[in-house]
């Protein structure tokens, strides 16, 4: 009897997959087996999610999970062979790189929120972030309330300067808010004491600082400005076909535990090229979300 | 391409709680016809000095203004501003450099003071080339007159070089223009800043950098009819630069 329940298993799996492989194949998809190579976008210096080492070779905690999302894509299209190549973008250019069908998934620290999925998709979270501010121990500051008229810096453009104006407003610190260019720039800006706190996605904080040359002068705050917003892949919109093969596997790869083990790489140990070491272990929300996972712009559906 | 373009974004309120995504654009348009105006005040005052200096008998004089044209000159004004910013005040005395480092604005005002010095070592150069142009007659005429040399600088030969250098001297200051885009790397939002925020917020690139080179264009458009209008209000007839 078990047998037989076995067969039909068997049975009803292969009825599945031939239905699937007999779907005609549209989009990024095809677009892959046409040609026989998927395109990654990566960043230059997002660490660790997506950056260069010291061999010019883009690696980081996102290229890992692209790579296994690569992996799907291969054998979801039983390719002996799958080129991959590497583009690098910047948050200027992903958008439009993305759009014009010359990278197929952007590998990086990209927030998924619902006004860029207007414009894109994102797969399942891979991270999530609390917006804080980071200042040097001397300054002695202990609160949010402790910015009270004091320079503070972000970047422009982020969603963390926008939750630092709401605060601004909120709490009536009359803070003189001043954008930088980009997160180096900024935390060049509290090197030099031209401001006393740069607020920003806690872990891009942890990694400017463990960069830094003297990383103990350094504090993250623990008041944080936001709920922790989730970072995802990001992929074309309007492409259902590619989009469940990516989500199932980020799913299978978070809830195998093997996401976790992939984590742990890049937040716990040493990273390359000069084994900083984070020491980042997993949230409590992360953990839950790598067993549900989800791919909601929603911070509140990450608990 | 896949890109769902969306021209209403500019009439959505923008995430920073100051009005639309227009207004934020704007506001970056005011910054940069500010920073401009002011880099170019800085240019035509300094570049005078520097141009006439260059033209001068003195060999001080000319050496002065050879070392003050190379130096704005050479070096591309990204280094430069990034220099004024963030290493000149390391150099200086810690307390000064403090200072410095918390003037309210201080992006703002390096960078004015910035692009204006580096646009100055171009306008020394286009006002040098109009003074040399002039026949040497011009000159020694003043003398003859009587005139001393500022004399003959003030009342002679000034007033027919800048003449003949009015079309070079507008791409010049269009060129100011341009380069305050420049001013981002020091944390200036003006409107390339801006533009640059709108696309982070919002991923709507093409819309927000097609509104930019509007902009600007515009911008450029009321900056050419001006010139051209000045041109013909000072051109006297029968010079080289009237008709």
């Amino acid at each position: 009897m078990k047998h037989f329940r076995h067969i039909g298993l068997a049975l009803a799996a292969t009825f599945v997959v031939s239905q699937a492989g007999a779907e005609e194949l549209t989009g990024t998809l095809k677009n892959i087996k046409d040609t026989g190579a998927i395109t990654l976008g990566f960043r230059d210096s997002s660490i660790p999610f997506s950056y260069l080492d010291d061999n010019q070779k883009p690696v980081g905690f996102a290229m890992d999970i692209c790579y296994k999302i690569v992996d799907a894509v291969k054998k979801e299209l039983k390719l002996d062979k799958l080129e991959v190549k590497l583009n690098p973008v910047t948050s200027a250019t992903r958008i439009p790189l993305m759009a014009n069908g010359t990278i197929d998934l952007e590998c990086g620290s990209t927030t998924n929120n619902a006004d860029r999925q207007k414009q894109v998709a994102f797969t399942n979270t891979h991270y999530l972030t609390a917006s804080r501010y980071v200042f040097k121990k001397s300054s002695g500051l202990k609160s949010i309330d402790d910015l009270k008229g004091k320079t503070v810096v972000s970047t422009a453009g982020t969603t963390n300067i926008k939750q630092l104006t709401e605060a601004n407003v909120a709490k009536s610190l009359g803070a003189n808010i001043i954008p930088a260019k980009d997160h180096a720039e900024a935390f060049l800006m509290v090197e030099t004491d031209r401001a006393v706190a740069f607020v920003m996605d806690d872990v891009l904080l942890a990694s400017l600082v463990a960069g830094s040359k003297t990383p103990d002068d350094y504090v993250i705050s623990k008041d944080a400005f936001s709920k922790p917003e989730p970072y995802g892949i990001m992929l074309r919109k309007d492409d259902a076909q590619f989009k469940k093969v990516v989500d199932a596997a980020t799913a299978a790869l978070y809830t195998s535990g093997e996401g976790q083990k992939i984590y742990d790489k890049w937040f716990t140990a040493k990273i390359p090229p000069k084994g900083l070491n984070l020491n980042t272990p997993i949230s409590a929300e992360l953990k839950n979300e790598f067993a549900k996972p989800s791919d909601s712009p929603n911070p509140d559906d990450y608990k | 391409m896949n890109y769902h373009w969306n021209w209403g974004i500019f009439f959505e309120p923008n995430p920073m709680g100051t009005g639309t995504y227009l207004d934020m654009l704007l506001s970056g348009l005011v910054l940069t016809l500010k920073t401009a105006v002011l880099a170019w005040i800085i240019a035509l005052i300094f570049g005078s000095i520097v141009g006439v200096m260059r033209t001068l008998p003195s060999k001080a004089a000319g050496w002065f203004g050879f070392c003050w044209v190379e130096f704005f000159r050479n070096m591309p004004l990204l280094v430069q501003l990034f220099l004024w910013f963030f290493v000149l005040p390391e150099l200086l005395p810690k307390a000064a450099g403090l200072w410095l480092k918390q003037l309210p604005n201080a992006p703002f005002w390096t960078a004015a003071i910035g692009i204006g010095f580096f646009m100055s070592a171009r306008v020394a150069v286009q006002l040098q080339a109009g003074i040399s142009s002039l026949p040497r007659g011009q000159k020694m005429a003043a003398t003859a007159l009587g005139l001393t040399t500022v004399q003959g600088y003030r009342y002679v030969l000034l007033p027919m070089a800048f003449r003949i250098i009015l079309p070079p001297l507008t791409s010049e200051f269009l060129n100011t223009i341009k380069n305050t885009a420049v001013a981002i790397t020091i944390g200036l939002i003006e409107l390339t800043g801006q533009a640059r925020s709108m696309q982070e917020f919002s991923f709507q690139v093409f819309e927000a950098f097609t509104a930019a080179t509007i902009l600007y264009l515009l911008v450029n458009a009321v900056v050419v009819t001006a010139m051209r209008y000045l041109e013909r209000y000072v051109a006297i007839p029968g010079y080289i630069t009237g008709k």
